[in-house]
């Protein structure tokens, strides 16, 4: 009886349904039978996940330290510099969410690409000073074993930003205040402008600062790809899914002064898997929303603004999508190599593109003319009445250019003050914020990722002090306002 | 892994290739270690070998030239890669084009050294404590020599730094000093404090965005030979507006790391009148380069490419020997 049963058990007879039959495939298909088999040979070994009923793999794990909602720049950014300062090495699980993997709407990619230190802010100016630093020194941070060594690309042309007489005065506090932290600008008048840059017509100009080093252009998806490459070498790990639900805990408590305050923590990240029903809850200690121009939507459902308006309990975040357009276009008579990124006074920007005399430029629209951010798609016209008129009277070759190109992409704009948030929400304990930088976020994701794990690790910002950047500044008032938004 | 000689060069980097290949092949079937794990998690792999495998499977008898022509054909996947350094020979630094581009390792040592290394923790650390090492003595060389700025102000110090490095320093009115065979050189330059350095020649030498602070300090330098310096970038090109006054002469021949992204800021250089910008293999476009660099700079003479290079096939060139100083 002993023999009949491990017969059976074995089952190598005519019936028998060894691993070359399984679900009926026919026997010429031995490329494919032999990439199963190796599968299932991995998975038994050690060191594999051992699922013999179904694969999961495409699940994010049950628990996690730190869940980052949001896989763009500033979100790999911070898993970079948590994997980095963080102390044992290996003692925080880290998981990045992103439900986009081929970034198609992210900021990030969508971006121009251009970094500056020329802000009004101080702490801007810092964070960009050591984020170019870190653009310096790419290979050293983002060095993996093995593979070869990243070129972001950088142009090293500066940026020229353009005042009127109105704004003259301002761009002078400006300078001086960008000459104290380290920046190296300089300003010029309208015949020095003329001397360096003939092709600019410097009617209505009364002054103009030009960035000499550490400003110009660089590829962001270069950026990207390093960071993603580091940051999974160093053991974060990475799911595709929407994070569609927070469960949290409450906690009723008193303040110093008696006042009674309710305390949220999250518990568990619910991960909605892509086209499916199916959905993972992962347990975490510390949520950080990096999810860029959907960071309003992701914070509303962990219940930040829901409350009496005009308490704390009740300040959204008040970051939104924007629609802005970038075109590309062709003027075979433009500015040549020395083009640095120049910034009329009416808002119109642009700048060189490669070496064919193609030059990527666009505008801010007004508040009166946003254009619906329901999708994606470019609005011609736009370059017609608002982009080509000024970019036509301050560069007179641009006269004749011809459009070859146009795409859209989001800004995660603070409606506020349009400057970042960073560091812990006041009630939702464990949730932190980096977003809402409105157009800059790419240029500061480096600083601002490191100022969020000094926020996480150590409870308060070592490098740079970004106190001035916090959520609580949506209830308080005091806002942080930025003359150069572009 | 024993693989039977080829014939000509080219067919010959297979052998290694398929010694690569066959061995990724039996490392991702053999890879057992829980903490290698993450590796498992990588994003698809950029490596050289790790393509081939997938299109070579294990069998070394297979067609030599068919392979070859597969490789040449299907370049592996990189990120934007740094150019390799195309003269192997500079002074001093062979050690250091591992560093600069580790895509031209083709070599059977290198092979063996990465094999260990993924199997064995003790190699990875000791290959990465090497590769510390190297970029740890560039640091080293481009250190600020500030006692020396303060006790002889900072023509000495600039005069001494680079000759420290290799290169060879001309003050004003006098001949070119420079270091012998062995490196020494004679310190009676430390009493020209008041006398301003002319002319810098730093071919070769391991220069980079640090050691440019002594550089710029030399305020009235006429002119600057940067040739074959594998460590001068587009970084580095940003920080010459300070000379803006003086440099006349500059030469970047054959740097590998100076594109024309770089080149681009060098239109803060007005008083420059000849400008040497041969042989750059970064730069995409040679001969356009070379236009829109005249273009922007109308009163400076321009060595360059010749602009119907583009034209022509064959990345293969000689050096171009600019006229060095001769020896005092």
């Amino acid at each position: 009886m002993l023999r009949r049963t491990l017969l059976l058990g074995l089952g190598r007879g005519p019936l028998g349904r060894g691993l070359g039959t399984h679900r009926g495939g026919s026997i010429l298909d031995r490329d494919g039978k032999m990439s199963e088999i190796k599968k299932k040979i991995r998975s038994i070994l050690p060191g594999g996940d051992w699922n013999p009923l179904y694969d999961t793999s495409y699940l994010p794990p049950e628990s996690s330290d730190v869940v980052i909602v949001g896989g763009g720049v500033l979100g790999l950014s911070v898993a970079y510099w948590l994997k980095k300062l963080e102390k044992p090495r290996g003692a925080i699980r880290v998981l990045v969410v992103e439900r986009d993997h081929t970034y198609s709407r992210a900021s990030t990619v969508l971006s121009v690409g251009g970094i500056r230190q020329q802000f009004s802010v101080p702490e801007n100016v810092q964070l960009s000073i050591f984020s170019i630093d870190f653009l310096r020194n790419i290979n050293e941070y983002l060095a993996v074993a093995d593979d070869p060594p990243l070129d972001i690309q950088f142009n090293p042309s500066g940026y020229l930003l353009l005042a009127s007489e109105k704004g003259a005065a301002i761009m002078e506090n400006n300078v001086k205040v960008q000459r104290q932290e380290g920046a190296k600008v300089c300003l010029m008048s309208p015949e020095q402008l003329r001397n360096k840059f003939p092709w600019i017509n410097t009617e209505g100009v009364a002054l103009a600062s030009y960035g000499m080093e550490h400003e110009g252009w660089f590829d962001p998806w270069c950026l990207l790809q390093g960071l993603r490459r580091k940051v999974q070498s160093m053991g974060v790990l990475f799911c595709r899914g929407e994070v569609t639900r927070f469960v949290s805990s409450s906690n009723l408590m008193k303040t110093a002064s008696g006042e009674e305050v309710n305390l949220k923590r999250i518990h568990e990240v619910h991960v909605k898997i892509d086209q499916s029903l199916e959905y993972q809850p992962v347990e975490c200690a510390i949520v950080i929303n990096a999810a860029g121009a959907w960071s309003g939507q992701v914070a509303e459902l962990a219940g930040i603004g829901k409350g009496p308006p005009g308490t704390l309990q009740g300040t959204k975040l008040p970051v939104e999508l924007r629609k802005r357009y970038v075109y590309l276009w062709h003027c075979p008579q433009g500015p040549g190599l020395e083009t640095p990124f120049v910034i009329d006074p009416s808002g119109t920007y642009f700048r060189r593109e490669g070496l064919g005399h193609n030059y990527l430029g666009g505008c801010s629209p007004t508040e009166e003319e946003e254009p619906d951010p329901g999708n994606l798609e470019v609005d011609h016209d736009f370059f017609q009445d608002r982009v080509w008129p000024p970019l036509a009277q301050r560069v007179p070759a641009f006269e004749t250019l011809k459009v070859r190109s146009a795409w859209a992409g989001y800004y995660d704009y603070n409606t506020f003050d349009q400057n970042g948030v960073v560091g812990p929400h006041p009630l939702v304990i464990n949730m932190y914020f980096a977003t809402g930088f409105s157009g800059h976020g790419l240029q500061q994701a480096p600083a601002v990722g490191r100022a969020v794990a000094e926020m996480v690790l150590e409870g308060h910002f070592q490098t740079i002090n970004l106190s001035s950047f916090l959520f609580s500044r949506f209830y308080s008032g005091e806002k942080v306002q930025e003359h150069n938004i572009i | 892994m024993a693989a039977p000689k080829a014939v000509s060069d080219r067919i010959s980097m297979s052998p290694q290739i398929e010694a690569c290949s066959a061995v990724s092949a039996f490392r991702v079937s053999v890879n057992t270690q829980e903490a290698r794990s993450k590796r498992q998690q990588k994003a698809s792999p950029t490596k050289a070998r790790d393509g081939i495998a997938d299109t070579h499977p294990l069998g070394v008898g297979k067609d030599r030239t068919l392979q070859a022509q597969r490789l040449l054909s299907h370049p592996p996947q990189s990120l934007h890669l740094v150019a390799p350094v195309w003269n192997g020979g500079t002074r001093g630094i062979s050690g250091l084009s591992r560093v600069v581009a580790p895509k031209g390792n083709q070599k059977k040592g290198r092979s063996l050294l990465q094999f260990l290394a993924d199997r064995f923790y003790d190699v990875e650390a000791l290959r990465d404590h090497l590769l510390r090492k190297r970029v740890s003595k560039v640091h080293q060389k481009n250190r600020p020599f500030n006692h020396i700025n303060q006790r002889y102000g900072p023509y000495v110090a600039g005069a001494y730094f680079i000759l420290k490095q290799g290169g060879a320093v001309r003050f004003q009115g006098r001949e070119w000093s420079r270091p012998n065979q062995r490196g020494h050189f004679s310190l009676d330059f430390l009493k020209l404090q008041a006398v301003p350095v002319e002319a810098v020649d730093a071919s070769g030498c391991a220069i980079n965005y640090q050691g440019l602070d002594s550089l710029l300090a030399l305020k009235e330098l006429q002119s600057l030979w940067l040739q074959r310096c594998p460590h001068v970038d587009d970084w580095c090109l940003s920080r010459l507006h300070p000379l803006a006054s003086s440099l006349q002469e500059l030469s970047l021949a054959g740097c590998p790391r100076v594109s024309e992204r770089g080149l681009a800021c060098l239109h803060h250089l007005w008083n420059l009148r000849r400008l040497d910008i041969s042989d750059l293999p970064a730069v995409s476009s040679p001969g356009l380069t070379r236009i829109l660099v005249e273009e922007m700079l109308p009163s400076c003479e321009v060595l360059g490419a010749d602009w119907a290079q583009d034209l022509k096939l064959g990345p293969e060139e000689q050096p171009r020997d600019t006229a060095g100083p001769t020896p005092a």
